[in-house]
């Protein structure tokens, strides 16, 4: 009997530290605001990072404000928006027409905000000493559907690399990223050849290039960049010239066509909530100090700044009531 | 006599083949296990624990998962316990044997094998958005209660088709009526295997994460559910998340986070060990 009183009473004492601990953040010095509410936020599975991360920082101030991400993908998020399940949409890509015309069906005006700048890299083993930069015709060349089963080996892209088997791994067909890289490189949305080893899996993909000297592969910059120790990036040669994926030729547009922007969207009734505008203003403050955290490329200052005045914009033509937030939030960056 | 010899050889080849099959799959969980824990057990502490997620793999936690899964695998249980074993009950004691109920025999063991995506699909439409519960823990309950019934009333009617009929004659001869005979007679002989059933089922539900996805539990929430009809994550679904991410630091969180499911998955079977032993204990013929 005396046992089970004493087990009960540790069992109490678990349950309220654990209350205690996950209630007290944040520490001293930050002032936290008083603004309460609920913002629930879906979409691309590639913005969920970033998206996180903002999250993560914003709760240690706004406590109040509770915020929820789910990975439906890019289409998820649209669709969840027509039935009102969302405030803010994650999307990899523009809103396609079909989805444009569902939103403006179901009496929805949205903004599409631009926050960050994500890269794809073509990537080939360590020990690969023959290649280190190849064009976008060469990649359109070795990608098209009609290369598949020809195309084979690596001399027949370049006469003068070696005559090695070609090993081609990508990312699988449903993802967003595979659709941006088709697009990009064989100019159709999910058209390339079929013979290739696709994974869900970026950390298959790594390890499969580690593996094999005679392989080629394209993924996320995120993934490459965490795993350069492992594999070589490739730089791509475009009509402007031969560029490496970093920071600054994604930033002013060099490495094109593998880089794209990542947005978030909002629509004339998420506005109208305070906690979703508060967000947001904080979104577009504080993203660049979180985005190297997570892999991804910061825009240039001046397009978060026409992305806060878009905002504005579009938050005095439907819920004029929150403008105050966005001087607030003004007056706190001056200061 | 040689044919004697080639009975006998053909004997023990078989021991062995047997012998190697119920190796190999031990050792193949044993290596899975054992790489696992290798790689996250370092990673397991307080603040693992009771953190909330975050974007740097060190400082993120699993407390809004695991204390998801709590709360799915209580309101699953209660959901699907007693609409299962009164199914089960209904099936074997009551209903008569025709062609009926032999077509809702086969429905049921079909019910069993349909992919858990399928069920994922019928919950979003039905519990979020038809009856409006929303993306809860209670949706997630009712989806994984459903997908989880059929395991349970084919257990249930096993282990009751497994009690001797003269429990019952004795019964009824002591005047009892049916339910008099199904509460204290036909349910605590059956206890055991309904248990076991239950426990199959649970762990399961524990581990799903196609259903709910679908209807939508999320990849990141700083909060733990407080009523029903609040939002969550589960285990799974956390562990999924962080195999996507590139650095290795999250695979690490990943392993760790496994070894938590699996304690919880554990600790569920030993306790309906424990149950059982316990209830077989007290039933004497």
């Amino acid at each position: 009997m005396k046992f089970r009183n004493i087990l009960s009473h540790c069992f109490y004492i678990v349950c309220l530290t654990i209350l205690f601990d996950t209630g007290c953040n944040p520490g001293p010095g930050i002032e936290k605001s008083p603004l309460k509410g609920h913002i629930r936020i879906d979409g691309s599975s590639t913005v969920y990072p970033i998206t996180e991360a903002v999250a993560e920082e914003y709760r240690s101030f706004t406590p109040g404000v509770k915020i929820t991400i789910g990975i439906s993908g890019t289409g998820g998020g649209f669709n969840k928006f027509v039935r009102r399940e969302v405030d803010i949409a994650d999307a990899s890509r523009h809103i396609k027409e079909p989805e444009r015309k569902n939103l403006q069906d179901s009496g929805l005006e949205f903004l599409e905000i631009p926050i960050a700048y994500d890269g794809l890299a073509v990537v080939v083993n360590k020990d690969n000493d023959w290649i280190r930069e190849i064009s976008v015709e060469e990649l359109k060349k070795i990608w098209q559907p009609s290369a598949t089963g020809t195309l084979t080996r690596w001399n027949q892209i370049r006469k003068n690399f070696p005559d090695r088997p070609l090993r081609l791994m990508g990312p699988g067909t449903a993802s967003g990223t595979f659709d941006h890289f088709t697009e990009a490189i064989v100019g159709k949305a999910g058209s390339s050849r079929g013979d290739f080893m696709p994974s869900e899996d970026d950390n298959v993909l790594v390890q499969g290039i580690q593996g094999d000297i005679n392989g080629m592969a394209f993924f996320g910059l995120a993934f490459a960049n965490e795993n350069i120790d492992k594999l070589r990036i490739l730089s791509v040669i475009n009509e402007k010239g031969s560029f490496y994926p970093d920071a600054e030729n994604i930033r002013n547009g060099n490495y094109s066509p593998l880089s794209r922007k990542l947005y978030v969207y909002i629509t004339n009734e998420s506005v109208k909530k305070p906690e979703v505008v508060d967000f947001l203003m904080y979104y577009l403050d504080h993203v660049v100090t979180v985005i190297e955290d997570v892999g991804y490329i910061a825009l240039n200052p001046e397009q978060y700044t026409e992305a806060k005045a878009s905002l504005k914009s579009f938050v005095s033509k439907f819920a004029p009531e929150n403008l105050k937030i966005l001087d607030k939030h003004a007056e706190e960056v001056e200061n | 006599m040689s044919r004697m010899r080639r009975h006998k050889l053909t004997d023990s080849l078989f021991r062995y083949f047997g012998i190697f099959c119920t190796f190999f799959g031990l050792v193949v969980l044993t290596i899975f296990i054992g790489k696992i824990v290798l790689m996250g057990i370092d990673r397991i502490d307080w603040n693992f624990l009771t953190g909330l997620p975050s974007r740097k793999a060190e400082k993120a936690g699993i407390y809004t998962a695991w204390v998801g899964s709590v709360w799915i695998v209580v309101l699953t249980s209660l959901i699907a316990l007693p609409v299962g074993i009164s199914a089960g009950v209904y099936l074997e004691e009551y209903s008569k044997k025709n062609r009926w109920s032999s077509l809702l025999e086969i429905n049921i063991a079909n019910l069993a094998a349909i992919p858990s995506i399928i069920y994922g699909i019928l919950g979003l439409e039905i519990f979020v958005r038809t009856m409006k519960f929303g993306q809860s823990v209670l949706s997630g309950a009712c989806t994984l209660a459903l997908l989880i019934l059929p395991i349970i009333i084919v257990a249930t009617r096993e282990s009751i088709k497994a009690v001797p009929d003269s429990i019952r004659q004795a019964s009824y001869a002591m005047g009892a009526t049916q339910w008099q005979t199904v509460w204290h007679q036909v349910l605590p002989a059956a206890s055991g295997g309904i248990l076991t059933g239950i426990i199959l089922a649970i762990s399961r539900a524990v581990g799903e994460t196609a259903p709910l996805i679908v209807i939508g539990a999320l990849a990141y929430v700083a909060f733990v559910p407080e009523t029903p009809m609040d939002e969550f994550t589960v285990l799974p679904m956390q562990i999924f998340n962080w195999t996507s991410r590139p650095s290795q630091a999250f695979l690490t969180n990943a392993a760790a986070g496994i070894i938590i499911l699996l304690i919880i998955t554990f600790a569920l079977n030993a306790l309906a060990v424990y149950l059982r032993y316990k209830w077989q204990n007290k039933i004497r013929y």
